[in-house]
């Protein structure tokens, strides 16, 4: 997603120069997404340039922008398009869960754990401004507040689903970690030795 | 001011090779003002905690206070007594008796403790108006929404000198915005100085709380309040 498509959608309204497509947008976004006004204007010439808006004659010093029959179908091909997971970007918790458990010396549960009681906080807050945000004209922004609830919610989900897989969770061939007291020598010898007649035999 | 404190609960089911740890060592205060969430997996001790905090069940080690009062040092009808009067329960299925209209069921149990038929009434009749239920007094529970349903029963929780709720997955019948109207008043009754423990599996509902617990295998992993500056975190400005 971008501002591109916010902006076309708030000319969609009608005429607008910068500045109130600025505060338009915040205001549906409930400032979550705050836009400097050069954002804006970049975006808007180059809208101007694939023809998606024009430019209309100024007023009082400003340039007031309003969108063309293209830029309409933009916003329409836009709102009936399903956004693809793939467009976003990759998720880093998860990758960071993968990588603590296979990284020697790394507390995973620990990991798991500090990350929801933070993920839980946040969804706290956000419940806060919820509980204080109840009038019915302020219903854009608790849609968005919601979206970010619910995915907050479904992150602390995936955590406990982490969690509870963890309990289970044996590693296999896993190497002791550096400080932890390793399996007694002769265990270790005698499960070592096989790999290395492998080894051996495989330069051979 | 404290209403509900666990010291270092313990619970055990059975004995020797047989026995079952549902509470290692658990402590929690919960004081007036203040909605407690407990989390966790099936299994990990959210009942039995719960069971413990009303003295519906007993610790095998530790102590439960109740406003004050030692659960251990209380015989059998001194402790029915003090649930009647001290302890309110919110369940995932009402639990309202079918037979009895809501301002019924909500001053049955300051009848059963022996106040009288028409000063119970009036304080039901209170209890029901601070849950915004003014004018379903004369309504039997299945002439009433789910959600209606529930409000009746935070109102019986809460009636009378009542002041700690402990609510057992209170939204767990009920659709999500239904259960977010339950949860809203729970929370505007805690506010106005209620104690609570709601134990839930939706981490979205259990956000409604100051504090949430993470329950695991009998012991509190970890806790999670809010950051006092966190009100800031969206740029509250607006």
């Amino acid at each position: 997603m971008s501002v591109r498509y916010g902006i076309l959608a708030l000319l969609e309204r009608g005429p607008m120069y910068g500045y109130q497509l600025r505060a338009a947008f915040e205001e549906c976004t409930g400032a979550t997404w705050p836009l400097n006004i050069g954002q804006v204007y970049t975006t808007l010439s180059r809208l101007e340039r694939d023809g998606l808006v024009r430019s209309l004659p100024e007023t009082d010093g400003q340039r007031p922008y309003e969108i063309t029959d293209a830029g309409r179908a933009e916003v329409a091909l836009w709102f009936a398009t399903p956004i693809s997971r793939s467009d976003r970007p990759r998720d880093e918790l998860a990758i960071k869960l993968a990588l603590a458990l296979t990284t020697p010396g790394v507390d995973v549960r620990s990991v798991v754990q500090t990350q929801r009681a933070a993920t839980m906080r946040t969804l706290q807050e956000y419940t806060r401004l919820k509980a204080r945000d109840d009038r019915p004209e302020d219903l854009s922004w608790r849609l968005i507040l919601d979206a970010m609830i619910f995915q907050a919610e479904a992150e602390v989900r995936w955590l406990d689903h982490c969690e509870a897989s963890l309990v289970r969770y044996r590693p296999a061939d896993q190497p002791p970690a550096p400080g932890t007291p390793s399996a007694p020598a002769k265990a270790a010898a005698a499960a070592d030795a096989p790999a290395d007649e492998r080894e051996e035999a495989g330069s051979r | 001011m404290t209403v509900l404190e666990l010291r270092d609960v313990h619970r055990t089911h059975g004995r020797g090779e047989a026995a079952v740890h549902a509470l290692r060592g658990v402590s929690l205060t919960v004081a007036a003002g203040e909605l407690v969430a407990v989390m966790g997996p099936s299994g990990s001790g959210k009942s039995t905690l719960l069971n413990l905090a009303g003295g519906l069940d007993r610790p095998t080690q530790g102590e439960v206070h109740i406003e004050g009062q030692h659960l251990g040092g209380l015989n059998r009808r001194e402790l029915a007594a003090l649930r009647r009067r001290r302890v309110g329960y919110v369940f995932q299925d009402f639990n309202l008796l079918p037979s009895l209209t809501a301002a019924e069921n909500v001053a049955l149990p300051l009848e059963l403790d022996g106040v009288s038929v028409r000063k119970a009434r009036a304080a039901a009749l209170a209890a029901l108006a601070e849950v915004d239920l003014d004018g379903y007094a004369e309504r039997f529970p299945d002439e009433m929404s789910g959600g209606q349903q529930q409000r009746v029963a935070i109102a019986r929780a809460l009636v009378g000198e009542r002041r700690l709720v402990l609510a057992d997955e209170p939204t767990g019948a009920l659709d999500s915005q239904t259960g977010e109207a339950v949860l809203r008043l729970l929370r505007s009754r805690v506010d106005a100085g209620a104690a609570a423990v709601l134990v839930t599996h939706e981490a979205r509902h259990a956000a409604w709380a100051d504090r949430v617990v993470f329950l695991r295998d009998g012991v509190i992993v970890d806790t999670s309040g809010p950051l006092p500056t966190a009100e800031n975190l969206l740029g509250a400005t607006r």
